[in-house]
């Protein structure tokens, strides 16, 4: 599950590493936004969408999608 | 007038809670683990660091036993104070609509604050008046405010949005320099700052922050009456 902040919400880390990028000589860097990555096993994927609405993501403030990697059904 | 202190792992501003609860009546506290709100009249969800803010601050605490019982409670009308940490359970159990981001400085910041009643007559500030200021301290990394467009107009429409940082003192990013917002029903409330850090002028120079236990007391004795 990828997490991220709603696009127009303030995200000051993202702005931070924004900032920080040129001082390290990477031009051209625009629209940084810092998330969070939550891997897990799950037997049943069905279950993924309710984990992030209910617990994972808050969907007030925070979109998220969710990935089947390999040996995922 | 019984107060009700819960208690997470990784609370640390329970006992101070307890403290400023007794000044103005019984206080008990009641660990997350528990069903039982031992016939408290109001519950105060105290500030810290549940569950060591895993996830995100308040996401985890929400689901105990206790927040169980206290949901309960405030859907029945009961009164619900969040301190800081407590502020973000609630808000995660949406019992307060809204949310609390990370500071728009990125830090940790701890300042005396001043803030404004801009609802007098509740609950929480029946003891203040309207437009008062109040000395309290604040001590956060999460405390930027944040509701869509359409529910803070709403708010603002039904007299929730209770207190707000004076000019400069909004060092967290909260949107229209809200510090505390209550419920429509106007038995639950959350905000930022610590009132109970701020009850004994000895210590920290503001006993402000007793006047939100002492609104409390007079909501509960009111409703006895």
């Amino acid at each position: 599950m990828l997490i991220r902040p709603k696009a127009g919400i303030l995200d000051p880390q993202g702005v931070a590493v924004q900032r920080a990028l040129p001082a390290l000589g990477f031009d051209g860097v625009g629209n940084v936004h810092i998330g969070r990555l939550v891997e897990l096993d799950v037997e049943d994927a069905a279950q993924l969408e309710p984990m992030c609405q209910k617990l994972l993501a808050n969907p007030l403030v925070e979109d998220y999608e969710v990935q089947l990697l390999d040996g995922s059904a | 007038m019984k107060f009700g202190v819960l208690r997470f792992p990784g609370s640390c501003d329970e006992l101070d809670a307890l403290a400023a609860a007794r000044r103005v009546g019984d206080a008990e506290l009641i660990w997350h683990g528990e069903r039982d709100l031992r016939g408290a009249d109001a519950i105060v969800v105290p500030g810290g660091f549940s569950y060591g803010d895993y996830l995100r601050a308040g996401a985890i605490a929400r689901f105990s036993t206790a927040m169980e019982s206290v949901i309960a409670f405030a859907n029945d009308g009961g009164l619900v104070l969040g301190i800081c940490n407590g502020f973000q359970v609630l808000c995660e159990a949406q019992l307060l609509p809204g949310a609390l981001l990370p500071n728009a400085n990125l830090r940790f910041t701890f300042r005396q604050v001043e803030l404004e009643v801009l609802g007098s007559g509740g609950s929480f500030t029946a003891a203040c008046a309207l437009g008062e200021l109040l000395s309290i301290p604040a001590k956060h990394a999460w405390g930027r405010y944040y509701a869509d467009p359409d529910t803070l107009a709403a708010m603002d429409r039904a007299g929730q949005l209770v207190l707000r940082y004076t000019e400069g003192e909004n060092f967290n990013g909260s949107l229209h320099d809200i510090a505390g917002v209550s419920n429509e029903r106007g038995n639950v409330f959350g905000l930022m700052p610590h009132p109970e850090h701020a009850v004994d002028v000895a210590i920290g120079g503001s006993a402000d922050g007793l006047k939100i236990f002492e609104s409390m007391r007079m909501a509960v004795e009111g409703a006895r009456a």
